[in-house]
């Protein structure tokens, strides 16, 4: 009797248990998986903003281009190239496809339906191909943003004139030129290949993709060995005294220091002290790289703790000096963890604004910087920039550039794995 | 036997850790081409005494020797004495297994590499397989002297660890339980080695393995709680030993 009451009551704990168990084991996977919706809808929402971003509408018109515009010999002349009316080239060529229209707002509405830069197309066309002079050929040359944004079905072709970007006249225009097949849409390099700009249909990642890079080389030559070092003096050869562990609290607490601080600091120091360059890559990674010091100096030491102190005994028991051991064992034993740091600490630098604001790296470049004391601005600082633009069509641009944000440090990420699994060894 | 000088003479070993005692002055002498074994119970200092003899204690931080403990007429605790140098003459092989995450051949030729042994490639080849043949451990491992030391077995491990160590020539070879984690198999190995490399070495091991201290050393020392209880011949000790504590010991009645 007792027995059997005992095995009821213990069936009946372990029902709850299994319960108790079940529930959480539910509770888990709800965060997974609301975690996972959220990173879902996220990338999914972005993915679908930008993708407008990455093609665009061009026309392709057949120009002449007399000899009495430039001799074949002075295409490297910029100059001479200069002073050729490009644009009104193109302009005329696209009013001659409507004769019909003669009054003077109509024909500068046919010119505004190019884009500004389309007279650029053309001058990049001889200048690539000078045999085309004195021919008439065919060239593609890009259509303004609202004009790209109609034929995306962006534009609303419904709604009332006054409300609409583009009047009944020029949807006309376009009408006819679609109907003659002269639109088509093409991949956006122009995203890639070229540097920012006011006009939407000609601003590109360019300049603010090869300012990242600078910033960040800079960042790794500043903040890797500056953080190794610290981190190998505190871990393996300071004595462990007051003075040693203030210095650990400090560069703990310094990695929660908000990185607009950094940026003053680099504002105050870097250039009104030393007078380094206002907006370069050199003085923003050197700010980045003081963001950057206390992850990599923590996580190297981690890195280094974990090594097995076996290993160590090994190298002290048979004749090595500790320097040696950490130069010979240790530090290629932590390597995968030291580099596992740099690159996370590299990737959080990479995707920093605050900091830049101070130093004058959120600006409007359009050249591409050369190297770390040119004029630059970073990723997420032209993202940022492009968001403020009024222009419909830099909200998919903005997109565009997060997305390409995303897939660079991604990469940064996936090189990380890629070391960590490369030098991983087993012990 | 008796006649000669001792190869390790310790007088008045004192080891404090954070100013509690953990040797109370340990006086051993150890003779050359002997094999010394070292037991007790777990935490009687009999590992901390073994790591005086090569300051492996050094790297502790908070850990105080005093005394004086000789290898033939060097003060090991001579602040002049480079203690890198020391540990060349004085080898170590440990509890655990613990090559290093290279190769065979690399982790043999470590030692000679930093002390400088050698002048070219065919030196280095000739210690590295004089080694592993005095260790035991060459018929196994000739064919693949570049692969990962940690593929090996952990008895071959161990083995090559014991190769590792006396690749620089070292007079003394410290052993800080060498088989406790092997197998029965590679333990009679391990053993065997032992009594080899007595020719050429002075050993001195601790063990929790009583039968393993009566199989291969001469000299055997009981600790207890910081104190050498008693040292002799080892035979004296098993068969009859002068002190009740050693007594209770060794026949299982405590420890």
């Amino acid at each position: 009797m007792t027995d059997q009451a005992t095995q009821t009551a213990q069936s009946k704990h372990l029902k709850k248990r299994y319960r108790a168990e079940k529930r959480f084991k539910f509770f888990g996977l709800a965060a997974i998986c609301s975690a996972a919706g959220i990173l879902l809808v996220l990338l999914g929402g972005l993915t679908q903003m930008s993708i407008p971003a990455f093609t665009h509408h061009y026309v392709t018109l057949d120009i002449a281009i007399p000899e009495t515009t430039i001799q074949a010999e002075q295409v490297t002349d910029l100059a001479a190239m200069r002073k050729v009316n490009w644009r009104g080239m193109v302009r005329q060529s696209l009013r001659n496809e409507f004769p019909e229209v003669t009054d003077r707002r109509g024909k500068r509405a046919i010119g505004n339906l190019l884009s500004g830069g389309a007279g650029d197309a053309l001058r990049d066309k001889v200048l690539n191909y000078p045999t085309i002079i004195g021919s008439t050929v065919a060239v593609a040359l890009p259509l303004s943003d609202d004009v790209d944004l109609l034929l995306k079905d962006l534009i609303d072709r419904s709604l009332p004139e006054e409300n609409r970007v583009i009047s009944d006249r020029e949807l006309t225009f376009i009408d006819h030129l679609e109907a003659a097949d002269r639109i088509d849409r093409r991949i956006a390099w122009f995203l890639f290949t070229s540097g920012d700009s006011r006009e939407a249909e000609m601003a590109g990642l360019r300049s603010a993709a090869v300012g990242t890079l600078l910033t960040m080389l800079v960042t790794l030559l500043f903040s890797f060995p500056l953080g190794v070092m610290a981190a190998i003096y505190l871990e393996e050869i300071a004595p462990k005294n007051r003075l040693t562990d203030l210095i650990e609290v400090n560069i703990n607490n310094l990695a929660a220091v908000p990185s607009i601080v950094f940026g003053l600091l680099g504002l105050a120091v870097f250039i009104n002290f030393f007078h380094l360059p206002r907006s370069a890559p050199l003085v923003g990674g050197m700010v980045l790289a003081l963001m950057t010091l206390p992850t990599i100096i923590i996580a190297t030491r981690a890195a280094l703790a974990a090594v097995p102190p076996s290993i160590r005994e090994a190298a002290l028991g048979v004749g090595a000096s500790p320097i040696q051991v950490i130069f010979h064992h240790v530090l290629p034993l932590a390597m995968p963890g030291i580099l596992t740091g740099t690159i996370i600490g590299l990737a959080q630098a990479a995707g920093e604004t605050a900091p830049l604001l101070m130093i004058g790296m959120m600006a409007f470049i359009v050249d591409t910087p050369m190297w770390i004391d040119d004029k630059a601005t970073v990723l997420p600082a032209q993202i940022y920039m492009w968001a403020n633009n009024p222009e419909r069509a830099f909200q998919a641009k903005t997109a565009a550039g997060i997305i390409c944000l995303m897939v660079f440090l991604l990469l940064m990420n996936a090189l990380a794995i890629y070391l960590r699994k490369k030098y991983e060894k087993r012990w | 036997m008796m006649l000669s000088t001792p190869k390790i003479k310790s007088s008045g070993i004192i080891v404090e850790y954070d100013g509690k005692r953990a040797l109370h002055g340990i006086d051993l002498d150890i003779y050359p081409n002997e094999v010394a074994a070292l037991i007790g119970p777990s935490g009687c200092g009999k590992s901390t005494f073994l790591r005086c003899i090569n300051r492996m204690n050094d790297v502790i931080d908070n850990c105080k020797v005093s005394g004086r403990l000789m290898i033939d007429d060097t003060d090991v605790y001579d602040p002049e004495i480079d203690v890198v140098e020391l540990r060349a003459r004085v080898g170590m092989v440990f509890q655990k297994p613990n090559p290093f995450p290279k190769s065979i051949y690399d982790n043999v030729a470590y030692g000679p590499r930093i002390h400088g042994l050698t002048e070219n490639k065919d030196d280095m080849d000739r210690i590295v397989k004089k080694s592993l043949k005095r260790a035991g451990l060459w018929d196994e491992v000739s064919e693949r002297l570049d692969d990962k030391a940690l593929g090996l077995s952990g008895g071959q491990q161990q083995r090559l660890c014991i190769a590792r160590a006396i690749a620089v020539n070292p007079d003394i070879l410290l052993m800080d339980e060498p088989c406790s984690a092997l197998d029965p198999i590679a333990t009679s190995i391990i053993e065997e080695l032992i009594n080899e490399l007595r020719e050429r070495f002075t050993i001195v091991i601790v063990t929790h393995s009583m039968q393993q201290a009566a199989r291969v050393s001469q000299k055997t020392g009981y600790f207890h709680l910081g104190n050498v209880i008693e040292f002799g011949e080892t035979n004296d000790i098993f068969t009859r030993p002068q002190n009740e504590q050693t007594e209770a010991y060794i026949s299982g009645r405590i420890g």
